[in-house]
């Protein structure tokens, strides 16, 4: 099981480090920062580095390194999964999990740690758990604790922890009773030169926020639950009665909690929402290259494009570029090549478009590889599968809760090859 | 307010400072002095010396000031084993608390305090906590045993904690089952051979019910240990398969991949004509679609899996192709990982999107990528043959581009598609030839020149080209070089006429100017075959050559097969099998996929057949080499009834598994073949060690317990004479004889080093081969002192045998490897096996009379000994020494028979009868042993201590 755990910064020093059984020296780390040298991105280190005794298994979030350490066969994934979890916890607690905040918590950093792991097997993981164990460090609590010597540690049992709904403590109470539901999908889709659909997929999640007093079990249907035919649910979820009636039926968690994500595939039609026209040419023995991008809506059921941001990889042998946006800014990093150009709303009247030159080193040939273009963009009260939830019904409960569905579109790896 | 200020310090005495505080009256003031001192802990700064102020903070009815105080003695109690002691008696305390969050606090906080003298006040706090009313207690209790088990897996049996964590599996708590399951699962690492998680249809189902309920990471335990079962027929294994298909839903991608390792094993028993073979194929396919849109780094992990199920099941994934096509900004291991997915699943259907796509590739950025994309190519060419004429026109597509490194990639795989497709596409060979100055990296070189060499006939200037090459010959690296040679002979051979000249520089270049043997060796065959028989020399070196093979990068059957029932393990990141890296699991058990029950299918398929094979064998787990083997460790196994002799270990197991074992191998194994004389030096067949037994002169520590045996005192076990073990020619100087004894319960092995070099040597050590017993030093080789020119010193070096197994041959031997400053020496030896007799070997009457008659009488060896003169009592009393223990004696018609038992360190129980007759110097010997491999070497130990 997990043995260790050390966090590395971007500059390769530990800041922190955890052992769960005895303790490993830190040198093993030596073999983490090997790998990261000779990584040419940060992002590039490989998640599990062998070493004589141990195994380093690593995940890389918000520029630091959580680097475990294993020492007998752990699945990987169980250990990777961990680490995400365990960072979702810091953020959780801390609001951003930085070097800073880590630090500034080191103490809290340390009791959640023992807390979720015992031995190197997880002990309590889910944040509903964890914060009856441990509350959150506040301005407020910090200050009355000082003044009232209380502690931020519970006293109690956590409630949840035993019961058949370990996921949701009991004695729930609101004056407000709300759930939101946010249904979010991110396209993830491969353009090609001509503008043809290489590959195009959609990953889409619920994402609730149920504040209900009590015990509240809720039902949730689609109108067209036939697209789900790929999703991985929150444990909450009565598998059987999705089975049988393709309906959502749970006990919710309190508060923020991921109610399922899915997964539609290419062989169901994915519709693409922009289009990209673009023109970027180098001519042999010049020095100047044409760029010429427009974008364009398509296939977004009258909702505006929001929020648009493309960025691209130019090649290495261009020095400088001087575009001309018909809207927004530009902005292209000399050193690192990449240029990005914030649109912001496509209106389809009046398409945006970037346009100009790029100079290149004098006699230099002309660059062999094409340069990526990676688009972002926004499309609200809209899901692009189509998934619109029918109804949501509460049992168990007296009271009438406030209900609210959002629906969005965002673009995930969105990539349109030149 | 933030804990960053727990980091401010103050110039003088930071730790005096924290003292005073620690020992103030204030509440508030002593937990903010134990924050302050974790959070130096936490950045590695020694805050040990505070050790007793911070233990006695630990008396608070405050929780959170007690969690800190224990997270600071788990870190430090280990350096101050004494001080640790005061906090038995708190501890002992809150295991009674009314309040399930203490006591469960309390027995987790003791068993992470790794210091023995704790341990033992832990047993009976752990034993009511694995009993207590509150689940919470209980769940926390079963790990415990898992600690405590690491710090002392004795005190765990003995105290009977295994039997109590079994019982919980059957809790009516899931999550306590979950962990108790992950406990056992853990201790049985360590216990290869016994049978904790003893899994029958009952367990299965507890578990299954269990797995419904308990977290996302009790599932994920839970589906490991139902992918050990075996289910007795298809039947079961549909029924657990039904009820582990729910899992491939949830959120957790690692009980995804465990759901998924548990479905692809039993689906192997499942007909493949049944409806719901179907239905669980088709749902396999989507999550593990979904876990490619997952973090990068579960991405990663999740490839490396995907790899081996698209291995083992193609149609899974055959129209997934486009989920695998690489986006630019993923991580480079992503990218890597799923170009050669995507040559997997490459078939006639979907060839040419995927040629598109390695095109595309071969203009990115990154240049490992790029090259690997190049290649990707070529091996579509050899896999869809109906594809080769496209892939070849891409690559040569990709060759007008004229970016150097495409180049050469594609001259490398041209040359591997000639091979595969000879005669077909021999027209670029123009186009390649005009690259050839641009080439700068050996293989590409190598790759022109052999193809420049192969079809020199069609080449017009084929002789231009090579002598282009030859100008810089000693430049070349030996590859080219070799590959130059050769081309130069072929082309003579197919063009005598024009080019003797060339082949005359190219020999003499070879054989007189260069240094590498390889090369002198090549350009000395081809002098000699051409100067002798021009015409043989045409068949041998213009042979027709072997095509390559389709899939020349697949992962072997067997292998492949262990690996799927690893899905989700480092095993399978790795594609190695776990006995071949991960640390401290000796013995490590093999996996196999269970055999389809339609025993019609293993003819359309070769593996399941090899498969259903073995799972004809009732035990759970099949060991893949030696069943053997297994017996010898596990008793329980039901004796081998049609084992033959194990198969010989796979060089490449080998290899992986231990760097030394396979230098070991291959050193012994060349001495043995080149010299015979060093074979029986030290090369150690059976015959070798008794002879030295039976050797009339014996050491006089040996004749001083020959005396002591005559008076009937009990004696010492048997140490055979030393024998020279490494002779000073074969170790650079240094000469290793020795011998092993057995001292008051500790096996030692005592060796004299003799330096007979010129100069000192330092720096010894020694390490073992896995051997039958998994003998290992149990401590470094002691030689403190450097050894000088024609010293000798004296070493004992006590063994244990807790090192990893592996069956050897002859049983006792052992091989060694002895490193010093001057170099890695190997050799091998062979341990009387009454060394591994231990003291408590004597049997119950009782038991021995029902053990003799429960062991199959096929397993009876008898053996003579001959010329022994002692009486039947001098006999019993001498193999005492050596742990032979004689349980009853009878005489019947004058003849004596001496019962005896013997018990080996892996717990392998050999009984005996031995027959004395008065006056006759012939005693009659036969062993019983439910390993019967192991008679032999009894016997012979039975000669040597009889006779000595």
């Amino acid at each position: 099981m997990i043995h260790s755990l050390f966090l590395v910064n971007a500059s390769g020093d530990i800041f922190l480090e955890k052992h769960w059984k005895s303790v490993v020296s830190r040198s093993v780390c030596d073999y983490f920062f090997e790998a990261q040298e000779r990584a040419t991105e940060p992002e590039n280190v490989p998640p599990v580095i062998p070493t004589p005794h141990h195994y380093l298994i690593s995940v890389l979030r918000h520029r630091i390194y959580f680097v475990a350490v294993i020492q007998s066969e752990v699945p990987p994934l169980f250990v990777i999964e961990f680490l995400h979890r365990v960072v979702d916890t810091f953020q959780d607690y801390f609001g951003v999990c930085t070097e800073a905040a880590i630090k500034d918590n080191v103490v809290v950093v340390y009791e959640l740690l023992e807390e979720m792991l015992d031995n190197g097997f997880p002990l309590a993981t889910e944040s509903n758990i964890l914060k009856e164990l441990i509350k959150p460090p506040t301005i407020l609590r910090t200050m009355v604790n000082t003044i009232t010597g209380s502690t931020n540690v519970g006293e109690q049992l956590p409630t949840g922890q035993l019961s058949v709904v370990p996921w949701r403590r009991t004695g729930v109470k609101y004056t407000n009773n709300e759930a939101y539901f946010d249904v979010v999908e991110e396209i993830d889709a491969i353009i090609d030169k001509s503008g043809s659909t290489i590959t195009a997929e959609i990953q889409g999640v619920i994402d609730a926020c149920v504040k209900l007093t009590g015990m509240p079990d809720l039902t949730l249907s689609f109108m067209n639950p036939r697209l789900l035919d790929d999703v991985s649910f929150h444990p909450c979820v009565r598998f059987k009665r999705w089975e049988a009636e393709r309906i959502l039926s749970f006990i919710p968690p309190d508060g923020n909690f991921r109610l399922l994500s899915y997964h539609v595939s290419s062989q169901n039609l994915v519709a693409i929402p922009v289009y990209v026209k673009h023109n970027i040419t180098f001519r042999e023995g010049s020095s100047q290259g044409r760029f010429d991008l427009t974008l364009g809506p398509k296939q977004t059921m009258g909702k505006a494009v929001e929020s648009v941001l493309v960025s691209s990889q130019l090649p290495r042998g261009v020095l400088n570029a001087n575009l001309n946006p018909s809207q927004g800014t530009y902005t292209f990093d000399p050193v690192t090549k990449m240029l990005s150009w914030d649109v912001g709303k496509i209106n389809p009247q009046k398409l945006p478009s970037l346009k100009g030159t790029m100079s290149l080193q004098a006699g230099a040939s002309k660059p062999d590889e094409n340069p990526t273009i990676n688009i972002q963009f926004k499309i609200q009260q809209m899901a692009i599968s189509g998934l619109k939830v029918n109804r949501l019904d509460m049992y168990g409960e007296k009271y009438k809760p406030f209900k609210g569905i959002k629906y969005m579109t965002k673009a995930g790896k969105f990539q349109v090859r030149t | 307010m933030t804990d960053s200020k727990y980091f401010t310090t103050t110039k003088k005495g930071e730790i005096f400072e924290l003292k005073a505080e620690l020992n103030s009256d204030k509440k508030e003031k002593k937990k903010e002095a134990v924050k302050k001192v974790i959070a130096s802990m936490t950045v590695g700064k020694d805050v040990s010396a505070l050790f007793p102020d911070v233990v006695n903070c630990m008396q608070t009815d405050n929780l959170e000031l007690k969690k800190l105080v224990y997270l600071y003695l788990m870190n430090y109690a280990k350096s101050q084993p004494d001080m640790a002691i005061m906090a038995v008696n708190t501890f002992v305390k809150d295991c009674e608390d009314p309040n399930p969050l203490i006591r469960a606090l309390a027995v987790r906080t003791m068993g992470c305090i790794r210091v023995d003298k704790i341990t033992e006040y832990l047993c009976e706090p752990l034993r009511k906590c694995l009993k207590d009313e509150d689940p919470y207690v209980r769940k926390t209790a079963a790990v415990c045993v898992a600690k405590l088990h690491d710090i002392n897996a004795q005190l765990v049996e003995d105290q009977g904690f295994l039997d109590t964590l079994k019982d919980l599996i059957s809790d009516s708590n899931p999550m306590v089952v979950a962990n108790a399951v992950a406990a056992l699962s853990e201790i049985a690492e360590s216990h290869p051979n016994s049978n904790l998680l003893d899994l029958n249809p009952q367990t299965i189902n507890k578990l299954l019910t269990a797995l419904n309920e308990c977290t996302e990471w009790g599932q994920i335990f839970i589906l490991d240990c139902l992918a050990n079962y075996t289910p007795r027929d298809d039947r079961e294994s549909q029924s657990i398969c039904e009820r582990v298909t729910p899992r491939l839903s949830h959120a957790n991608s690692a009980v995804v991949l465990s759901a998924v390792k548990v479905l692809m094993k039993f689906m192997e028993m499942l007909p493949k004509d049944l409806d719901y073979y179907g239905t669980l194929l088709k749902k396999l396919a989507p999550p593990l679609v979904t876990l490619l849109s997952a973090e990068p780094e579960l991405q990663y992990v999740a490839l490396r899996n995907i790899n081996l199920i698209v291995q083992r099941r193609p149609e899974i994934l055959k129209h997934e192709m486009k989920v695998f096509f690489v986006k630019y900004n993923d991580p480079i291991y992503v990218k890597l990982e799923k170009l050669d997915i995507m040559i997997r699943l490459a078939s006639q259907a979907n060839i040419a999107q995927v040629l598109a796509e390695l095109k595309e590739y071969a203009t990115e950025v990154d240049v490992d990528f790029v090259r690997k994309a190049v290649r990707a190519i070529g091996r579509c060419a050899i896999k869809v043959e109906q594809s080769a004429e496209r892939c070849v026109s891409t690559l040569l597509d990709l060759i007008q581009t004229k970016v150097n490194y495409v180049v050469q990639e594609a001259i490398v795989v041209i040359k591997d598609i000639f091979r595969k497709y000879p005669n077909k596409y021999e027209s670029v060979i123009a186009t390649l030839c005009e690259n050839l100055d641009s080439l700068d990296e050996p293989e590409a070189r190598a790759a022109m020149i052999w193809i420049v060499g192969e079809y020199a006939e069609r080449i017009d200037n084929a002789d231009e080209l090579l002598e282009s090459f030859l100008e810089g010959f000693h430049d070349e690296s030996t590859q080219v070089q070799l590959q130059l040679l050769t081309g130069i002979v072929k082309l003579f051979l197919k063009k005598p006429t024009e080019t003797q000249e060339l082949v005359q520089q190219v020999l003499s270049l070879a054989t007189q100017d260069s240094d590498n043997p390889d090369l002198r060796d090549r350009g000395y065959i081809y002098w000699r075959l051409l100067s002798t028989d021009p015409v043989a020399a045409k068949e041998v070196v213009l042979a027709e050559k072997p095509l390559i093979s389709e899939e020349t990068d697949l992962i072997e059957p067997t292998l492949l097969e262990e690996l799927i029932c690893h899905i989700g393990t480092l095993a399978s990141v790795y594609h190695k099998p776990p006995s071949a890296f991960v640390e401290g699991s000796r013995g490590v058990q093999h996996k196999r996929l269970p055999g389809s029950a339609g025993s019609g299918e293993s003819v359309d398929s070769p593996d399941t057949g090899s498969a259903a094979g073995v799972s004809e064998a009732p035990p759970a787990v099949i060991p893949s080499q030696g069943d053997l083997l297994g017996d010898l460790l596990n008793l329980d196994l039901t004796p081998p009834t049609t084992t033959g002799p194990p198969p010989p270990t796979s060089g490449m197991q080998m290899g992986a598994m231990d760097l030394l074992g396979g230098g070991l191998d291959s050193l012994l194994g060349g001495d043995l073949g080149g010299n015979p004389a060093m074979a029986a030096g030290f090369g150690a067949p059976p015959a070798v060690m008794p002879t030295s037994f039976n050797a009339p002169v014996s050491g006089g520590l040996d004749d001083l317990f020959d005396l002591g045996g005559g008076v009937g005192m009990p004696m010492g076990s048997y140490s055979p004479p030393k024998t020279v073990w490494l002779p000073a020619m074969k170790a650079k100087g240094l000469e290793i004889s020795g011998t092993f004894a057995r001292r008051s319960g500790v096996i030692q092995m005592e060796m004299t080093l003799t330096n007979k070099a010129m100069s000192v040597m330092t720096d010894f050590a020694i390490q073992f081969n896995r051997n039958s017993f998994g003998l290992a030093p149990a401590g470094p080789l002691q030689v403190l002192t450097p050894l000088s020119p024609n010293q000798s010193i004296e070493v004992s070096l006590p063994l244990n045998t807790v090192g990893p197994v592996m069956k050897m041959e002859p049983l006792n031997n052992l091989q060694v490897a002895v490193k010093n400053n001057i170099d890695v020496f190997y050799f091998s030896c062979q341990y009387p096996i009454s060394m591994l007799f231990v003291e408590d070997g004597k049997m119950e009457r009782q038991v021995f009379l029902a053990t003799w008659k429960d062991i199959p009488n096929d397993n009876e060896s008898q053996f003579q000994i001959k010329d022994c003169h002692l009486s039947s009592d001098a006999a019993s009393n001498k193999l005492q020494g050596s742990n032979i223990f004689t349980i009853a004696k009878r005489t019947v018609e004058g003849q004596d028979m001496l019962y005896q038992s013997i018990k080996l360190t892996n717990g392998i129980w050999v009984l005996a009868e031995l027959r004395v007759q008065a006056g006759n110097p012939n005693y009659t010997v036969s062993l019983k042993c439910r390993a019967p491999e192991v008679s032999q070497s009894v016997f012979q130990s039975y000669e040597a201590v009889l006779k000595n």
